[in-house]
């Protein structure tokens, strides 16, 4: 069933020299615990950077007029704020818990691929340096959404070659190449490098739904990635694959472009799903109900997600015919996203619940993925979304979906596997603090962009009529809230990690492979691999999960 | 004890489908008014998913939070729940009520969009509608960065304001100039790009008299907050009435918030913007705008 042999004797080849202090973090080190943890400490530094930009755009919006910034400014803040936000803290942050965990939970000493993961890893930094260095060149940063639709994107106010439009597609066609290196190299882990007895019905869930994730980035990001070449040919090349003006189409474009960037919302999703499946059981001590069905539905979901697309696109002159099939396909989404819902609920249901931080935020994340996911099914339906394309509505919802359930999940998994990458503990009243702000500032941030959008604000506007400021000014100030919420949590893993409370192997007495193991664990995981009897959520039945415990 | 757990749900159920009926009714309350034939439709649909959705959610949360409240272990539990590892039948239904019910409200989306026939700018057909649009009614939409303007070529009107008769099918021809805009006005919940080089058909009927927003949907480049012109439906004297004084005013500048904006002395530090276009030189224009 599994293939160890191999790449045992290569990671033991080339393992041997690494530095076992701090400063490993800093160089190219090709343990896939050390790039989790590269990876989730670099994005959350652009996590901040976004921040900024948006709270830049936040106060903007403070008031009607434009008056805060020029409006050239707020157009490459709305811009960068997405792209940022999506390719270089989303994505990378979850390709780092991926990293980190995956290994671990199926029982192997590394990735199949250590150095291609270290190289995947170093050109985020690389194509982050790019984009961020767009402030500097004349004309600026890019303008034209994270969308880049042409013709606007095509269209280059400064003149020069090397702009900002330029320097954007080159870190999205570079963050494309890093993440297709990275999921070859998740998906060849979890068919290749499982542990004896680690059938896939004894996976985790989470590594399930980090499976279907990346199985996505390898048929969807190619896609957008020769897309995005065809517009830096437009751009700098002078064809014309979508300029109209020169016969081009520019609808062709916003195909590539959702042909990925729904299913990348899945991307995004799926390994959130996978956190709350593993989360659930150790803090209501239940096993995952249904686990097999929550399972399998994220393969399903990775089915559906690649046919879905043009309902992003229901405005943009498709026919009626195409409106309605996709409108059929985004609905039948629903059914295994709901299947999972139900399957939580029944897993916290008559459980013996603890409200530790990890499962506040994981909670907290549920109730905010279930009303983004009803605000989904009313976007789905064409005559609705009609009226609220491209207004706040959708802002308000794809929020709920990244704030409110993604970076919950995200919360929720640090806290969590803190003490296992860490050995110690953080402080629980900051955590449940973090946990009350964040709760607080999403809902205030981003429940007012509903009603805004039903009553036809427009996104991406840096000024809008008196009769829509009243919800903005609420929005404003739950954004600027949000920013704060992230000075405990930084106070909180920085002090933590320095002086936190030592923990044991196993503090949170979770189920799972990864468990079993010091905290923080050794070079190679493993000093025997592990022989897995068991499915992975034994919570309340007394079983051993591998047959060989004491030996690992 | 079994019969008291089922007459619990069932009380809950109830409560709760009646605050759902009651968000449903609210939810008519969040729109801009309903101007267009169109609007009542898609109001109604948006009524009936809130509904819906209201009794999910608060279902979902009402559970989520019963446990939170009452299915705390105790500060030194160190026991584990029951081990329940799922329900086959109880999977069954959850996974085919959903699929009934998306299922549902697409073939009733569906029904709403059919009655809306909404013709989107791909489908030049020649149904009954369009040979009724032969009338010389059409009103051209011109939208350039970043202004409108709409001719009225049967009465060679030009004007940055839209005059529309009140209760008659309105037929619009969408063309961009140079990138793709939206052409959306929210009291008649209608939207629809407009993609350069290739003219739409767009139709609608507005119902109820008034002034109301048009804006640009889709974002078009520095200036794309600004682009955004009044609606006015009018009762149909009141509209020819309109045509015959326009038609006999000499065409001049109209005000044209994006180039007045860029020409005026800025002290705030931005980029190089494309130049707007020059304002449109229309018969009306009101001077408010």
């Amino acid at each position: 069933m599994t293939n160890i042999s191999i790449p045992e004797i290569d990671i033991d080849t080339n393992r041997s020299h690494e530095p076992e202090d701090w400063r490993r973090f800093f160089g190219f080190s090709t343990d896939h615990k050390v790039i989790g943890i590269q990876y989730i400490v670099t994005a959350f530094f652009f996590f901040l950077v976004g921040g900024v930009f948006a709270m830049i755009i936040r106060g903007e919006l403070l008031t009607p007029e434009s008056d805060l910034v020029d409006r050239t400014v707020y157009n490459a803040m709305f811009t960068m704020h997405g792209t940022v936000m999506l390719f270089l803290w989303t994505f990378p942050v979850l390709a780092g818990l991926a990293n980190y965990l995956v290994p671990l939970m199926i029982g192997a000493r590394d990735m199949a691929f250590p150095r291609l993961n270290a190289i995947a890893f170093w050109m985020i930094p690389i194509f982050g340096i790019v984009l961020i260095g767009s402030f500097l060149v004349p004309g600026g940063p890019a303008q034209s959404g994270w969308w880049s639709y042409p013709p606007v994107s095509l269209q280059n106010p400064s003149g020069n070659l090397i702009n900002g439009q330029f320097l954007w597609l080159l870190a999205i066609v570079l963050s494309g190449i890093s993440s297709i290196l990275g999921a070859i190299n998740i998906v060849t882990t979890i068919f290749r490098m499982r542990a004896p007895g680690m059938t896939w019905f004894r996976m985790p869930v989470f590594v399930w739904a980090v499976l279907s994730a990346q199985i996505i980035q390898l048929f969807g990001l190619p896609a957008l990635t020769a897309g995005a070449v065809l517009l830096l040919c437009d751009l700098v090349a002078g064809t014309s694959f979508y300029d109209p003006a020169k016969g081009g189409d520019p609808v062709l474009f916003q195909h590539f472009f959702w042909f990925y960037s729904h299913p990348a919302v899945y991307v995004i999703i799926l390994p959130v799903f996978g956190i709350f499946s593993e989360l659930f059981p150790v803090y209501a001590r239940k096993p995952l109900f249904g686990y097999k069905v929550v399972a399998v539905s994220s393969l399903i979901i990775t089915g559906l997600s690649a046919v879905v697309w043009v309902h992003h696109m229901f405005a943009s002159g498709t026919p009626g015919w195409m409106r309605m099939l996709f409108m059929f396909t985004t609905m039948l989404i629903s059914v295994p996203t709901g299947i999972k819902v139900f399957a939580w609920v029944g897993t916290i249901w008559g459980g013996k619940l603890r409200l530790d931080t990890p499962m506040l935020f994981a909670m907290g994340g549920l109730v905010m993925f279930v009303f983004s996911g009803i605000t989904g099914i009313m976007l789905a339906a064409v005559p609705v979304d009609i009226h609220v394309n491209n207004t706040y509505f959708v802002v308000g919802h794809f929020h709920y979906v990244i704030y409110g359930a993604t970076v919950m999940g995200i919360y929720a998994a640090l806290y969590h596997w803190f003490p296992k990458m860490t050995g110690r503990m953080y402080n629980e009243g900051l955590g449940k603090l973090h946990f009350a702000l964040t709760f607080l500032g999403t809902n205030l941030n981003f429940f007012p962009m509903h009603p805004l959008g039903l009553q036809g604000m427009p996104r991406r506007v840096a000024s809008y009529d008196p009769e829509f400021a009243f919800w903005n000014v609420i929005a404003s100030l739950g954004g600027f809230l949000l920013g704060m919420s992230t000075l405990p949590f930084l106070v909180n893993i920085v002090g933590s990690w320095v002086q936190g409370k030592k923990v044991s192997a196993n503090p949170w007495r979770a189920i799972g492979l990864e468990w079993l193991i010091a905290s923080p664990p050794p070079h190679e995981n493993f000093e025997e691999l592990p022989i897995v009897v068991a499915e992975p959520y034994g919570y309340g039945m007394n079983e051993p999960l591998v047959s060989n415990a004491d030996k690992l | 004890m079994k019969k008291q757990t089922i007459l619990t749900l069932a009380i809950a159920a109830i409560g709760i489908a009646a605050i759902s009926w009651w968000v449903g009714q609210e939810s008519y309350t969040w729109f801009p008014p309903q101007a267009s034939a169109e609007s009542i439709l898609i109001d109604r649909l948006f009524s009936v998913l809130v509904t819906i959705g209201s009794f999910v959610f608060l279902g979902v949360v009402g559970a989520l939070i019963y446990a939170v409240l009452f299915q705390q272990a105790g500060k030194y539990e160190s026991g584990d729940g029951p081990p329940i590892e799922g329900n086959i039948p109880l999977e069954i239904v959850w996974t085919a009520i959903p699929f009934v019910l998306v299922m549902g409200i697409a073939f009733y989306s569906y029904k709403i969009y059919d009655q809306m026939e909404i013709r989107g700018p791909m489908e030049h057909d020649h149904s009954a509608a369009m040979v009724m649009s032969g009338s010389g009614d059409e009103i051209e939409v011109i939208a350039k960065q970043w202004a409108w303007e709409f001719r009225y070529p049967a009465q060679k009107v030009t004007s940055t304001e839209l005059h529309l008769p009140v209760n008659q099918r309105a037929h619009l021809i969408l063309k961009a100039q140079d990138v793709i805009h939206g052409f959306y006005i929210p009291a008649f919940r209608l939207k629809q790009d407009m993609i350069p080089g290739q003219a739409g058909n767009f139709e609608f009927t507005p119902i109820l008299a008034g002034k109301y927003r048009l804006r640009d949907s889709q974002y078009s480049g520095t200036y794309f907050a600004a682009m955004q012109a009044n609606v006015v439906v009018e009762p149909a004297a009141d509209y020819q009435n309109w045509l015959r004084r326009s038609a006999a005013t000499t065409p001049a500048i109209a005000h044209n918030t994006a180039f007045a904006e860029y020409n005026q002395k800025s002290t705030r530090a931005g980029w190089k913007t494309i130049v707007p276009a020059a304002p449109p030189i229309v018969n009306y224009s009101n001077p408010n705008d």
